[in-house]
């Protein structure tokens, strides 16, 4: 493995639940995964797989009450981010781990103008001078390939488009070149021209700033295109680890397999269609009443007896390719 | 596949701007804007492009959801563009809508079955038993079970909710449905399984569909042709297979290298266009695509391309390919 001062994020059996009226929620069950410098990670997995959830435990955002981390370590350039109070958390968010999210326009602030939200974020950690701090916003959106720099900075949201608005927060979110960022479906609400023009960006950026990167997305696409280790979730667990082209190759865990049969893909020469695609029956599980077993038994075409029973751990099938199924040898020959 | 269904005939929607205390007009929104496009029995007519293309628009106009401000709309061809409400009523039978989002367009506080059963109430052609019967059948071709239809709205899944708003288009046995992004709220995995359901109906039923997505990869799998819409206007239109294989316009080629193939070894995320999308308000002279193309030329400034044959039902609308019947703009 990597040497250990390469690694900028560690994160060990992370646990994170939230207390509501019908019972305890495993949003985050018992996750670990790594982050080295320059880096990207994806987090793949549907709507309550709790790859958003996993986000904001990183960045100790989660609403409490009512939910709470409950186990586990996250390690940041070596410091236990759980061990820290608030006020040093704060000196650590924004500076050393930063975060974008889905929607711009609802994580701008809408009556400040671009380059004083920049100068915030930056006078908060340096020492600058807030002449100094207007530089290096400029510069920020200089480094986004916004136009005109200068002048946008003294606009409002409003007036920036979808993408201006996403590049602004991206700005943000680096200037203070943090160790890891965050990007949260970070061009989900773009259109896909836009999308292309926005992870570009973030890939350059990141091969520019040797910044690690946790990409939370849905889209198989965007993983391929961007990542070089994937994790996929599946009722707040991690059910598979690998490289890339180890996962897009030899999906380990039915799940996995099953998702990547069932998106249509786009007419490529050398890249044979589907004539049907293929169906994961049933629906995601709800989180307060999780089966026994494995929470994906019930809608997989492999499950045994013992699925219904015991979780499955994650083992190793060579090569750092983590799969949690009890019958994740057949899966290749079987799905 | 040869009898034309549904014939548009330069189509346009335009929308006043109004501002100031006088609400007067400052400027209109060309929302759609000269579209012609036919559409064949059995067929599926893919309708893609980016946010504030359009394309929905172009939807509801179809159904006479929103008034053209010019056009024509043939159905079966009968002229349905100017008809009266009362005239349009018999016509609105062969012509159905499932939306994009299954929360906001059922209604909670009726049940899944009076849901499904309300258009052949409306339109008198069940009542009672009968009406229970082929409610019935219709969540069973949907995929449902008939004693769901006591269940509300909120009691279904995102899935089970899109079914619904099947089974409700599906009532009076139409001709065309036009969908408009019906998959796009829906996770993966539940994706697949409405797309294979809207396939299996069409193949039973033989209706056509008018399909509008913005995920290309989705209105490749279920269209049998494709039009690509920009700032109101049809740049592009073609079969499946020939778009896919042999995109003509500057446009189409951006759209499809911005699309990520789920496939790491075919590393090609090239984004071939740079800015946004000019707004509708106020749109480029000329190509409207001239402000973002790598081809542009000082023509394309001023002349409006038209939308011509290229050969095989292949239709292109930028100047470099007038009339060559030939891709020049591969690079």
């Amino acid at each position: 493995m990597a040497d250990k001062s390469d690694l900028v994020l560690d994160v060990r059996n992370l646990q994170t639940v939230f207390f509501t009226n019908s019972g305890l929620f495993r949003a985050v069950d018992d996750v670990s995964f790594t982050v080295k410098r320059g880096e990207t990670l994806a987090i793949v997995g549907e709507s309550g797989c709790g790859k958003s959830v996993t986000a904001l435990s990183l960045m100790r955002l989660v609403p409490d009450p009512p939910g709470r981390i409950v186990g586990g370590s996250i390690s940041l350039e070596g410091t236990d981010l759980l061990a820290l109070d608030e006020a040093e958390m704060r000196a650590v968010r924004g500076n050393r781990i930063s975060m974008i999210f889905q929607e711009p326009m609802t994580s701008l602030n809408p009556v400040m103008r671009i380059g004083d939200q920049i100068v915030e974020a930056v006078r908060l950690h340096r020492k600058l001078s807030s002449k100094e701090a207007g530089d290096v916003a400029v510069e920020m959106l200089r480094l986004v390939r916004i136009p005109e720099p200068a002048r946008r900075a003294r606009e409002y949201p409003h007036q920036l488009s979808g993408g201006m608005r996403q590049r602004a927060m991206i700005a943000m979110a680096l200037a203070c070149r943090p160790a890891l960022l965050i990007a949260d479906e970070p061009t989900t609400a773009l259109d896909v021209t836009i999308q292309a023009q926005i992870l570009a960006l973030i890939l350059d950026l990141q091969k520019e700033l040797g910044t690690g990167l946790v990409l939370i997305t849905h889209d198989l696409g965007v993983v391929a295109q961007t990542a070089q280790r994937v994790i996929v979730m599946y009722a707040g667990r991690k059910v598979e680890e690998a490289s890339v082209e180890a996962l897009f190759a030899a999906p380990k865990h039915p799940y996995t397999r099953g998702l990547m049969a069932s998106i249509p893909v786009v007419p490529t020469p050398g890249i044979a269609a589907p004539a049907r695609l293929n169906e994961i029956p049933g629906t995601v599980p709800s989180l307060v009443r999780l089966p026994r077993g494995c929470a994906f038994a019930p809608r997989c075409k492999l499950a045994i007896k013992r699925c219904e029973a015991e979780y499955p751990p994650l083992a190793d099938w060579g090569g750092g390719h983590l799969a949690a199924c009890w019958r994740a040898e057949e899966v290749a020959e079987v799905a | 596949m040869t009898e034309v269904l549904l014939e548009v005939t330069d189509l346009k929607k335009h929308y006043p701007v109004r501002a100031g205390v006088l609400r007067r007009q400052v400027g209109t929104v060309h929302s759609v804007d000269g579209v012609s496009f036919c559409l064949h029995a059995g067929e599926t007519l893919g309708l893609v492009g980016e946010s504030g293309c359009g394309k929905s628009t172009v939807a509801r106009s179809v159904l006479r959801l929103v008034e053209p401000t010019s056009g024509q709309i043939r159905l079966d061809g009968k002229d349905i563009t100017h008809l009266s409400k009362t005239a349009l009523r018999p016509h609105r039978r062969s012509m159905q809508i499932v939306f994009q989002d299954p929360f906001a367009s059922l209604n909670p506080r009726m049940t899944a079955g009076d849901i499904v059963g309300e258009p052949l109430a409306v339109h008198g052609l069940a009542s009672g038993k009968e009406l229970e019967a082929r409610v019935a059948r219709l969540f069973e071709q949907v995929g449902l079970r008939p004693d769901q239809m006591r269940n509300f709205p909120h009691q279904f899944s995102g899935g089970q909710r899109q079914r619904i708003c099947i089974a409700r288009a599906l009532a009076l046995g139409p001709r065309l449905i036009v969908c408009d992004e019906p998959v796009s709220a829906l996770d993966v995995s539940i994706q697949a399984q409405v797309i294979n359901l809207l396939i299996d109906l069409q193949r039973q039923h033989g209706f056509s569909y008018l399909f509008i997505a913005h995920d290309l990869a989705v209105v490749a799998h279920i269209s049998h042709r494709v039009a690509v819409m920009y700032l109101g206007r049809i740049v592009e239109i073609a079969g499946k297979d020939e778009l896919f294989r042999n995109p003509r316009h500057p446009y189409t080629q951006a759209l499809l290298a911005s699309v990520p193939i789920a496939n790491p070894l075919a590393k090609r995320l090239t984004p071939l266009v740079d800015g946004d999308v000019p707004s509708p308000v106020n749109p480029p002279p000329g190509c409207a695509f001239h402000t973002r193309c790598r081809f542009a030329m000082e023509r394309c400034k001023t002349e409006r391309p038209a939308l011509l044959e290229t050969g095989d039902g292949h239709q292109v609308a930028c100047l470099l390919n007038e009339g060559t019947g030939r891709s020049n703009t591969i690079s």
